[in-house]
């Protein structure tokens, strides 16, 4: 199973003509992916050719996403395009019905992401991301910039804020394995949730425990632990980072800020830990206490 | 990033917000010339701090000349409230107030929208309002695909309770301060007071704004609104090098890649400092995805010009970058440097091609490198170099 995205999946690559989009099509294609077009509406109708196995594959490009998903029956589109032309993007596969649109791009204006994900909500598409790393789910599919050769398959599921520290953690726990490790992103406003990740993990059966990574700002982990604890059953470790973190100093990412007293970490841990989550003191400890749990 | 209330004050006009007349000083004379210049009567000379208080601090004083202007104005300039020292302040015109009222519209993070807040009990800490008569603070959605048009301009008056002979004009207002939210990229507009003159118009006296820096490429005319003289010149020198650095109080230079694993080094190397006499991380440094040499030079060149930094912890996880790549830029980083690296570097290397990087570093074998395996071993290395050099 895995969540959001499995081995049938077939991915569209908004911006796949520009280098970061060859780049990492060129990755996801290698991890097992199945990218079935790109979008480009000033080269429709060409095609891009990526190394694939001992030969080559030609992937077309197409001049809209609803095109894409006619001619391909795409499912999942990932984005790699410049914040300025992001919303344009994400409302196109929106307005599409794309079941399943991954914003990678970093900067984009809050106030955009406030919008589409407004349109993308009324039109039940998930979005995931902006400024995050996307989703793997080892062994089946990979969609965004996550390294496929940290770890492969297993039982464990990962919903975290950070790009590295999903790197981290899957590196970590690299002999158990994940069923899908997910990244939503850094920015203020995210279109899936820590929330939207546990209920699904919760509903996996391929996933038989879960760690949640949090950061500063906001209060989405102190929602997260209210919701593990009247929904989720399978057992959560949690890590969360940013203690050291200044007041009213935005630490890399858009949303990791400390307003007066609200985003902190120590309030997130206090949190979590109310709802029963274990919470590591570092990445390692954070995965030692997982790796207890899987051996038990 | 936030603004003053004198640039908060001068784009509110420029979206048709009323406000009164304002003028900025940095000098007692200065304040005497505004205070001429907005007439000669009674005038507020505030001081232009981006912290609340600073009523109680003593930052806003109340003048009946020119004269008194400067001398209230000697009085405020180089008062440090919460720890911001006054250096501007704005003479801002007299106004005979009837009553006092709160409004701001803000990013809802939870919710994924924005959230219009109104009240008839203004002037007073919003907050404290909030907790102790929560009724009298109303909360409106707004919906981002439609904003703060007539009809929500109305429900929000409503909700807030405004008696009929202001709403219409608060109303109007509550419009235009939208049209700054909107068309400014803002994630806040707060209002308090926002006040009805004795003679029956609605002004805004005192505002706050701050404005999404991810905003910036549609608003060029926001890099003049950034207060120069605010920034700790390490960071004002990272920046013009494009890195993404904060200074803190510490021994531990950090340098790492994505801000998530960055965050978290700071927290491990506190962690591991308890043990080693209580140092501390010295700063951000997050250096993104693809470490070129020049990057980690620039990035070094900054940690090592902090003069508290005592020990550098590289905290490297190869994801999209190869650590082949990150070691030749350590490498190279310390040759471009030179005599200027005198520091010990512990590094930790882990992900995309970490076999690779690993040699590349123990070939280079310089003096000043030491590898280490993991996060938290890495960490607690360099807690202790730092202490011991402290």
């Amino acid at each position: 199973m895995a969540i959001f995205l499995t081995e049938s999946s077939k991915v569209i690559v908004q911006g796949m003509t520009g280098s970061e989009g060859q780049k990492h099509t060129t990755r996801m294609l290698a991890s097992g992916t199945q990218v079935v077009g790109g979008v480009n509406p000033r080269k429709a109708g060409t095609s891009v050719t990526f190394p694939a196995g001992e030969g080559t594959v030609d992937i077309p490009v197409f001049g809209t996403v609803a095109e894409a998903m006619a001619a391909t029956g795409a499912d999942v589109s990932v984005i790699f395009v410049p914040p300025a032309f992001t919303k344009a993007a994400v409302l196109e596969a929106v307005d599409a019905g794309m079941p399943v649109t991954v914003i990678i791009t970093e900067g984009v204006p809050v106030a955009d992401t406030a919008e589409f994900f407004t349109a993308a909500q009324a039109k039940g598409v998930r979005l995931i991301g902006p400024n995050c790393p996307g989703i793997i789910s080892p062994g089946k599919s990979n969609v965004g910039i996550i390294p496929a050769d940290i770890t492969g398959p297993g039982k464990v599921g990962l919903v975290s804020k950070s790009g590295t520290l999903t790197y981290q953690m899957m590196y970590e726990l690299r002999d158990f394995g994940f069923s899908t490790a997910i990244g939503i992103g850094g920015d203020p406003i995210i279109g899936t949730t820590h929330i939207d990740a546990l209920a699904a993990f919760e509903a996996d059966p391929e996933t038989e425990a879960i760690v949640m990574i949090g950061e500063i700002g906001g209060d989405a982990e102190e929602r997260a632990a209210a919701f593990i604890k009247d929904n989720v059953t399978k057992p959560v470790v949690g890590y969360v980072a940013g203690f050291t973190a200044p007041e009213g100093k935005t630490m890399g990412h858009a949303g990791a800020i400390v307003s007066g007293f609200s985003g902190t970490a120590q309030a997130k841990k206090e949190a979590l830990e109310a709802a029963g989550v274990k919470v590591g003191k570092t990445p390692s400890e954070t995965a030692e206490l997982m790796r207890r749990i899987l051996s038990a | 990033m936030d603004l003053f209330e004198y640039q908060a004050r001068d784009v509110f006009e420029k979206h048709g917000v009323p406000v009164l007349g304002g003028v900025v000083a940095r000098t007692p004379e200065e304040a005497r010339a505004a205070a001429e210049q907005l007439g000669g009567g009674t005038v507020v000379v505030k001081a232009q701090v981006k912290t609340g208080g600073r009523g109680k601090a003593g930052g806003v004083k109340l003048a009946h000349s020119p004269d008194e202007a400067a001398q209230r104005a000697e009085e405020i300039l180089g008062l440090d409230i919460k720890g911001h020292v006054v250096k501007t302040l704005m003479v801002a015109q007299g106004a005979k107030i009837a009553e006092e009222y709160y409004f701001s519209v803000l990013l809802d993070r939870a919710e994924r929208r924005y959230l219009a807040m109104a009240s008839v009990e203004g002037g007073v800490e919003i907050e404290q309002l909030a907790v102790e008569r929560p009724e009298a603070l109303a909360k409106v959605a707004v919906d981002p695909q439609v904003g703060i048009d007539a009809a929500k301009a109305q429900e929000i008056v409503a909700a807030a309770g405004f008696a009929d002979d202001v709403a219409p004009k608060v109303a109007d207002v509550i419009q235009k301060l939208w049209t700054v939210y909107a068309e400014e990229d803002a994630t806040l507009v707060e209002v308090n007071p926002l006040v009805r003159t004795e003679d029956g118009d609605v002004i805004a006296l005192d505002g706050k704004v701050t404005l999404d820096a991810n905003a910036d490429f549609r608003h060029p005319e926001h890099a003049e609104l950034e207060d120069a003289d605010a920034a700790d010149p390490l960071e004002a020198r990272a920046k013009e090098s494009d890195l993404n650095y904060v200074k803190l109080d510490g021994e531990v230079g950090i340098i790492g890649n994505g801000a998530g694993l960055v965050m978290s080094t700071l927290d491990v190397v506190a962690y591991a400092g308890e043990a080693h006499g209580g140092v501390k991380p010295a700063n951000f440094l997050d250096i993104g995805g693809g470490a070129s040499a020049q990057v980690m030079a620039a990035g070094l060149d900054i940690i090592l010009s902090d003069p508290q930094v005592k020990a550098v912890f590289v905290n490297v996880f190869g994801g999209i970058t190869a650590c082949d790549a990150v070691a030749d830029g350590i490498v190279h980083a310390l040759e471009i440097l030179g005599d200027h690296a005198t520091k010990p570097l512990v590094v930790r290397l882990d992900g995309n091609n970490v076999v690779e990087g690993r040699r590349i570093l123990a070939e280079a074998n310089h003096p000043l490198v030491t590898l280490a395996e993991t996060m938290d071993g890495g960490a607690d290395k360099a807690a202790a170099l730092a202490h011991a050099a402290s």
